[in-house]
């Protein structure tokens, strides 16, 4: 420690007798405080706690061995998480539907009263057509998934499970270059990607916590799981009994999600070998006891905090984005609606990716959230102008395959498109006010799209090469 | 930095008018001990809480009322120690120190009390006014573990509450407790570690020259250790006068209490 020459004469002898004084204790004084501390520590609680009082066969560590185990850790933990997207994609089906016959017969009977009032057809369509079924969509499509994953996830938090897969996950991100709190702050980004570029902070050195940011969109949010479930339901298991189509599309969504976790090790190993260079920093990692979960605060948590949280979010953006679509939908420029003169236009370039026109536009409107692309793209497939009829997966199949000539690689690069493409403006919006620097949010923006436009096109090209799609 | 630039729960910096607290009480613990479990039963708010360490990545802030006082509860960041320089032990250190709480509750897992208490002496060095609660007793029942309260709160010289935060139970008595050692009823004399003598004579030489500084500073001792330590943040404070403004200050509450008696006293 350096004198100063502008501190307080009391101060300045103070700061030089300390120097005077810890040359006589020499090295290692942190040490000794440390000891000393240690040594108190343990007579303390030696006369204050008793262990062994009555049994005990400790079943905490008996579970951790499973959990915790080389061999096993790892496809358990990956068995769970297609567990809750089973249940997820079993338990939303039917309410799903339940709720969209109920909302849309609402904007049926509620563009009936409009006409009977005798409302322009521009005022029925945008406020029905449009706005309404934006929301019902949003709704219908988010709500009953929501309702399912988060209180599973908040179980598992609140078992003790999480810091158990960062311990599993360690070694995988400590070759990747990153922290192994990366994984819990990747475990929070299934929730909400904002949410997990926030729990970043967890991370005190801040190259990692960069990393750990910038990767944070790799894994799929709550906005984007019902894309993919919808996408692995209605391709990818369709023509299956119900049983083994559910268990088909859990395994499609844990496949992508398999990928995005590669991804996120691949691009933080290239970003920690590249523009973020250093070395990786120790930390300990507690193994909480296993408590049982608090369901009351479970349900409060997961349907308050989150699932109500993330649908008003949803509702926010869908009810101007609905409006918008039903705007491009119902302007005509010389015989064609302006979403179709938009579509058309980017067909050949959705095209080299193995997209389309139609997809790349919803994903333009959806950047406020994802949570809309599905809603987005069915709405402009479906027409604006028709009545709602028949939502079911036999009739969305139709629809997207005989209509607007989707194949599986269609399929296929949607789901890839969607797990890798930019984060949402919000995420956006919260990674600049983490990193408060224009450089690393914009990296943290095109560098995602550059990926899925990448993967895109690679997987689009290969598979045509093969002749398949 | 004054303490008022990175403290705003009176809300004067928002332009609203200031809340006057009766006291203000500080919560520290290890990480994933259940101390925003005890911030939320005892504010009634709804911080989320997780099973996993380093949950609570800011400070929270609430209030509580006991005796029809109000006392502003501050949740600190979960740390195992008070002695390095990461970014959650210096926030959590900075606030018992420069905050000056009235009362810090340092929160302990029943289950793992020996490694609880480095985090608790530590705290002890900086502060008298200090309860420990000892959480997750339910837990430690289950695991064959008995504590015993009375012969800890004699050794650590400070009160010591157990509680199972998570039903409730233990709390109503923690927040009597945190009152009396804020009203003065109930008296600590908080255990300072014996770092060996050696080290005793090395703080002996900069404690008077400390005190010199900084009269009625009640932590000399621990600002010694730190500054032998290295501690730049400490040695700043000593320069810029910070650390005798918190002596000035730490003698305003008995003068406000006395002047307080006196009022009572003639009525």
């Amino acid at each position: 420690m350096k004198l100063d020459p502008y501190a307080p004469r009391p101060v300045a002898d103070l700061l030089q007798a300390t120097e005077g004084v810890r040359h006589t204790l020499g090295e290692g004084f942190r040490d000794r405080v440390v000891e000393s501390i240690y040594r108190d520590a343990t007579d303390i609680a030696g006369r204050s706690v008793r262990r062994g009082v009555g049994k005990r066969f400790d079943l905490d560590l008996f579970i951790d061995k499973i959990v915790l185990s080389p061999i096993f850790g790892l496809p358990l933990m990956i068995l769970l998480l297609g567990l809750i997207f089973w249940m997820t994609i079993v338990g939303a089906n039917y309410p799903s539907e339940l709720l969209a016959t109920g909302l849309f017969w609402v904007e049926a009977k509620g563009a009936a009263l409009f006409n009977w009032l005798g409302a322009p057809w521009w005022l029925t369509g945008f406020v029905w057509h449009g706005t309404y079924r934006g929301l019902a969509w949003v709704i219908a499509v988010m709500l009953p998934p929501m309702a399912i994953f988060f209180p599973c996830f908040t179980i598992l938090e609140d078992l003790g499970y999480l810091p158990r897969v960062a311990f599993n996950l360690d070694w995988l991100f400590k070759k990747a270059g990153g922290h192994g709190k990366q994984a819990l702050t990747m475990s929070m980004g299934f929730g909400c990607n904002a949410a997990g570029v926030i729990a970043c902070r967890v991370i005190d050195s801040p190259r990692e916590r960069l990393i750990a940011i910038l990767t944070n969109n790799f894994v799929p949010c709550n906005g984007r799981f019902p894309t993919l479930i919808m996408i692995a339901i209605v391709f990818v298991a369709a023509g299956h009994n119900a049983t083994v189509a559910s268990a088909i599309a859990a395994g499609t969504v844990l496949t992508i999600v398999v990928i995005g976790v590669i991804t996120t090790l691949i691009v933080s190993a290239f970003l920690s070998r590249t523009v973020l260079k250093g070395e990786a920093s120790a930390f300990t990692l507690e193994m909480p006891s296993y408590r049982r979960p608090n369901i009351p605060r479970i349900i409060y948590t997961s349907l308050i905090d989150r699932t109500f949280f993330v649908l008003m979010r949803a509702i926010a953006t869908a009810a101007p984005a609905g409006a918008a679509i039903w705007l491009l939908g119902n302007i005509n420029v010389a015989d064609a609606s302006l979403a179709t003169h938009i579509s058309d236009f980017l067909d050949p370039f959705g095209h080299v990716f193995g997209l389309d026109g139609v997809i790349l536009l919803a994903y333009i409107i959806a950047i406020p959230a994802n949570e809309i692309v599905v809603p987005t793209m069915l709405m402009v497939y479906l027409g604006t102008g028709m009545m709602t009829e028949d939502v079911s997966q036999d009739h969305l199949r139709h629809v997207l395959v005989d209509q607007h000539g989707w194949t599986m690689l269609t399929a296929i690069n949607l789901m890839l498109f969607s797990l890798l493409h930019n984060p949402c403006a919000t995420t956006i919006i919260t990674i600049w006010k983490e990193t408060r620097s224009l450089r690393w949010t914009t990296l943290a923006t095109l560098g995602p799209l550059a990926i899925a436009f990448a993967v895109c096109f690679v997987v689009a090209q290969a598979a045509r090469l093969l002749g398949w799609g | 930095m004054s303490s008022c630039d990175t403290c705003n729960t009176c809300g004067a910096a928002d332009g609203q008018t200031p809340v006057n607290f009766d006291g203000v009480v500080a919560l520290a613990g290890n990480p994933n001990t259940g101390k925003s479990t005890v911030f939320n039963a005892l504010t009634g708010m709804r911080q989320h809480t997780g099973n996993w360490p380093g949950k609570t990545v800011a400070r929270a802030e609430g209030r509580f009322t006991h005796d029809n006082k109000t006392y502003k509860l501050v949740d600190l960041p979960g740390t195992y120690s008070l002695l390095s320089a990461s970014e959650d032990e210096q926030i959590a250190r900075d606030f018992i120190l420069f905050g000056q709480p009235d009362c810090t509750v340092v929160v302990a897992d029943a289950t793992c009390l020996e490694r609880n208490l480095n985090l608790i002496l530590q705290v002890l060095e900086i502060s008298d006014r200090v309860v420990v609660c000892v959480n997750l007793m339910d837990e430690a029942k289950r695991k064959g573990i008995e504590i015993d309260a009375e012969q800890l709160s004699q050794d650590l010289g400070v009160p010591v509450v157990t509680a199972t935060a998570r039903s409730g139970r233990g709390l109503s008595y923690l927040v009597e407790t945190v009152a009396g050692v804020i009203n003065g009823e109930i008296e600590t004399h908080a255990h300072h570690v014996d770092l060996g003598d050696e080290v005793n004579n090395a703080l002996d030489q900069l404690v008077p020259k400390i005190q010199e500084i900084a009269p009625g500073l009640p932590n000399a001792r621990w600002v010694a250790m730190r500054l032998l330590d290295g501690d730049w943040r400490v040695r700043e404070s000593l320069i810029d006068g910070e650390l005798s403004q918190i002596a000035e200050k730490q003698k305003a509450p008995t003068e406000r209490f006395s002047r307080k008696m006196a009022l009572e006293g003639s009525q």
